[in-house]
């Protein structure tokens, strides 16, 4: 079989193929989404987009308990909103096998903090497997799915950005059938509650033993590589990678497959053959701390920070004292960061909120670059659906006229995913804060997948479509309208309304995003240089098409999609179509 | 020997297949290799950077500060953001579009001048083009990321016909002809 380039998120999903697993919920999340999206092209798997983290989780446990193997996938933050169901999942263990996939991003490329999802399985006493490239990725799901259903868990799969957004190298296979296994009602098992879950626990605990005698001691996921023993490495998934790119032949490896349970003896057998251990791990000291309760000394945070991303440079220069020349010196460019697409939804509802100078409590999404300088309004983002509840605090703190100059600002998938539960928060609790769900028709900054609001699953087939209005306004919200934030004078009006009132409202700015394939772009716009004041409205908007060259405002026509938003900023009429 | 290519340019400029033709190429030809993407935030308009690793085998799928063997930037500011990256004999090629960044927009950075100058200084085998027009010449703006793989192709260690039949298996059909003329005008520049 010829060996092929494959995606790490998409090497796990052909793992999922070749394992029979007939079951996938996940909801998307950078940088774990391609993972369903790629299983989602196998027509033997049932996949979904559940509309958070949560239903993902427990639908899949259903489905395993069921008699499937099912698998969920999520970005590290999903798992804090999946850990509910994942802490009890450890005590019912599964029936049909059980994955449950996390991403973790070192270096937060796209994502609100840097979590080290590590702490989960060994909270949840759950085994946890990390691959280091995406021939592993397809091995360990598939050794997972047999293990989980021999030691009756679930499995958990640790991810990270360079593993799942790097392609290698693999070979694939083909997918071996299982039939969904027998269901047998079996309360004490299922039924968490405490007498049966007291009972459970003591289960939970004797697997964890077992599962360390028998598969942490054994080279199953984990692989000692001897080469030179000045150095030994204790590493897994990305950072034996660049430890293995830095130190080559000059080193020797313990590089782990299974985080949780850690080995003991694997590791002491280990450090007895080398001078000087050292566990490279990227954020935190789980290796670390691990290696020195079993009273072995070594190197580690002492050495390597709990911050970002490590390199391999960095790794040569600090174990074996060789720095890698530059090759001179050059000042640093000006940043770039991301920004809202031309023809952008967005922006004109955020030109507007910045306009009348609200405190704007923002949430997770595209719309989170409205907090971005020119338009720099935004206020607060934590994480989904918090931009409702979290309004309602701010303003139930600073009294009736704080509610007068602030909006929360959510998208129609988060408000979907967890902004309901807050927006109930404030009606049953008589607020009068003034929610904008920013509707552009899809799940916009993990790649335009499909959600509840948008009337089609991950297949493309017809689906049940969730209406925002009737939705909020069944919660018990009377003031429900919709503005299209392509018009700024009647975005403008409806948000100045909305705050006058003394009640809850829900404005629903909606236009779909400038990059759905069924968005008709107009042509590029140009500036009429003799009319031009170089007033530098225009340039307020934050629009990466629109810049002032040689002093003069310019439009680049390769970016712009002639969404004509500037035009209606502009005071002079300089800007045509 | 492990060699390090890296692909470097503004978000949305086409990269991905340009790093899909490489990885297609390098697969062919029986290496090892490693590709890693930017997906996500990132993607949307800012600086985005694909990695290219091979050789017998690789380890890891990312290019270190002074040890890339070739950088194809999409964007002249690029070049500059990235070209400390490249070894001191290493091979720089960009298109000398400006795109400006939005500190640039809204005033609070300049766009430095002589960045050519500049990065010549430190890596002398940089190459300045005009890829754009290339582009446009053989038929769209958009086939830019394919006018640089035909430069980058005639400095690099394999055969145009190799080059061409990666282009041909990640290109669709129905725009195969403009990208190939896209390749051979950077490959006959």
């Amino acid at each position: 079989m010829a060996k092929k380039l494959m995606l790490g998120n998409d090497a796990v999903a052909r793992g999922l193929y070749e394992a029979g697993v007939r079951f996938i919920s996940s909801y998307p999340g950078t940088p774990s989404t391609e993972i369903t999206e790629c299983a989602s092209r196998y027509d033997e798997i049932y996949s979904e987009w559940a509309p958070n983290e949560k239903v993902a989780c427990e639908a899949a446990i259903g489905a395993a308990i069921g008699g499937g193997r099912a698998f969920c996938a999520m970005k590290h933050v999903g798992l804090n909103v999946a850990a509910d169901p994942l802490f009890v999942t450890a005590y019912t263990g599964v029936n049909g096998g059980l994955i449950i996939a996390v991403a973790d991003d070192q270096g937060l490329h796209s994502s609100q903090n840097e979590q080290d999802s590590r702490h989960y399985a060994i909270a949840a006493k759950l085994p946890m497997v990390e691959p280091a490239d995406s021939a592993e990725c397809i091995d360990f799901v598939k050794k997972a799915y047999d293990l989980s259903e021999k030691y009756d868990t679930p499995f958990m799969l640790r991810l990270s950005t360079r593993i799942s957004h790097s392609q290698s190298l693999v070979e694939v296979g083909e997918r071996e059938e299982r039939p969904v296994r027998d269901y047998q009602k079996n309360p004490g098992k299922y039924v968490m509650m405490p007498g049966n879950a007291k009972r459970r626990h003591v289960d939970v605990e004797e697997r964890l033993v077992r599962m360390r005698e028998e598969l942490a001691e054994s080279e199953l996921f984990n692989k000692v590589e001897m080469g030179g023993k000045k150095i030994g490495v204790i590493a897994a998934g990305i950072a034996y990678d660049y430890a293995r790119e830095a130190l080559g032949d000059e080193a020797s490896y313990l590089k782990l497959g299974l985080l949780n349970p850690l080995p003991e003896k694997l590791i002491r057998d280990f450090a007895a053959q080398v001078d000087r251990l050292v566990v490279i791990e990227e954020l935190d000291d789980v290796i670390e701390t691990h290696v020195k309760k079993l009273g072995l000394p070594c190197d580690g945070k002492n050495l390597f920070s709990f911050l970002y991303e490590y390199t391999s440079v960095e790794i040569k220069e600090k174990l074996l004292g060789e720095k890698t020349p530059l090759a001179g010196e050059l000042p640093a460019a000006p940043v770039r960061p991301p920004v809202m697409c031309p023809g952008c939804p967005h922006r004109g509802l955020f030109y507007v909120l910045a306009k009348n100078k609200l405190t704007v409590s923002g949430d997770i999404g595209c719309y989170t670059l409205g907090a971005q300088p020119p338009l720099g309004a935004m206020d607060t983002t934590l994480c989904m659906g918090a931009s409702i509840s979290a309004l309602h605090g701010f303003n139930t703190v600073r009294g009736p006229e704080s509610a007068k100059k602030s909006v929360a600002v959510i998208g129609d998938s988060t408000f979907i995913h967890s902004g309901i539960t807050s927006l109930i928060d404030i009606v049953y609790n008589r607020g009068i804060s003034t929610v904008i769900i920013v509707d552009n028709s899809i799940t916009g900054m993990t790649g335009h997948q499909q959600n509840p609001t948008t009337g089609y699953t991950i297949k493309m087939e017809p689906a049940g479509k969730i209406s925002l209005e009737d939705l909020c306004r069944s919660l018990g919200i009377d003031r429900v309208r919709v503005v299209d934030p392509g018009d700024l004078k009647a975005t403008d009006a409806a948000v100045k309304e909305e705050l006058a009132v003394s009640e809850p409202s829900v404005i629903i700015a909606r236009r779909p995003c400038a990059l759905l394939k069924y968005v008709k772009h107009g042509a590029p716009l140009t500036i009429d240089t003799e009319k031009c004041v170089n007033c530098g409205m225009c340039l307020k908007l934050g629009c990466p098409a629109i810049s002032k060259m040689d002093g003069k405002m310019e439009i680049d026509p390769t970016l712009c999609n002639g969404c004509g938003l500037c035009e209606s900023v502009c005071a002079v009429g300089a800007i045509r179509k | 020997m492990t060699k390090s290519i890296m692909l470097v340019g503004v978000g949305g400029q086409g990269t991905l297949l340009a790093s899909r033709v490489l990885g297609t190429l390098l697969t062919n030809k029986g290496f090892d290799v490693k590709v890693s993407e930017v997906h996500g935030m990132a993607q949307r308009g800012g600086s985005v950077v694909t990695y290219v690793r091979y050789g017998e085998k690789v380890y890891s799928p990312v290019v270190d500060l002074g040890t890339a063997d070739m950088i194809v930037s999409f964007e002249r500011l690029e070049a500059l953001r990235y070209a400390l990256y490249a070894k001191k004999d290493g091979v720089i090629i960009y298109n000398d579009q400006r795109i400006n960044p939005m500190p640039v927009i809204t005033g609070a950075a300049e766009y430095p001048e002589g960045i050519y100058e500049q990065i010549c200084a430190v890596v002398p085998n940089t190459t300045r083009v005009d890829a754009l027009a290339l582009a446009n010449e053989a038929g769209s703006a958009k086939a830019v990321n394919i006018a640089l793989l035909g430069l980058l192709a005639k400095r690099s260690e394999f055969e145009k016909e190799d080059w061409i039949e990666a282009v041909r298996a990640c290109v669709p059909e129905k725009f195969l002809e403009l990208n190939l003329k896209a390749f051979e005008l950077g490959y006959n520049l």
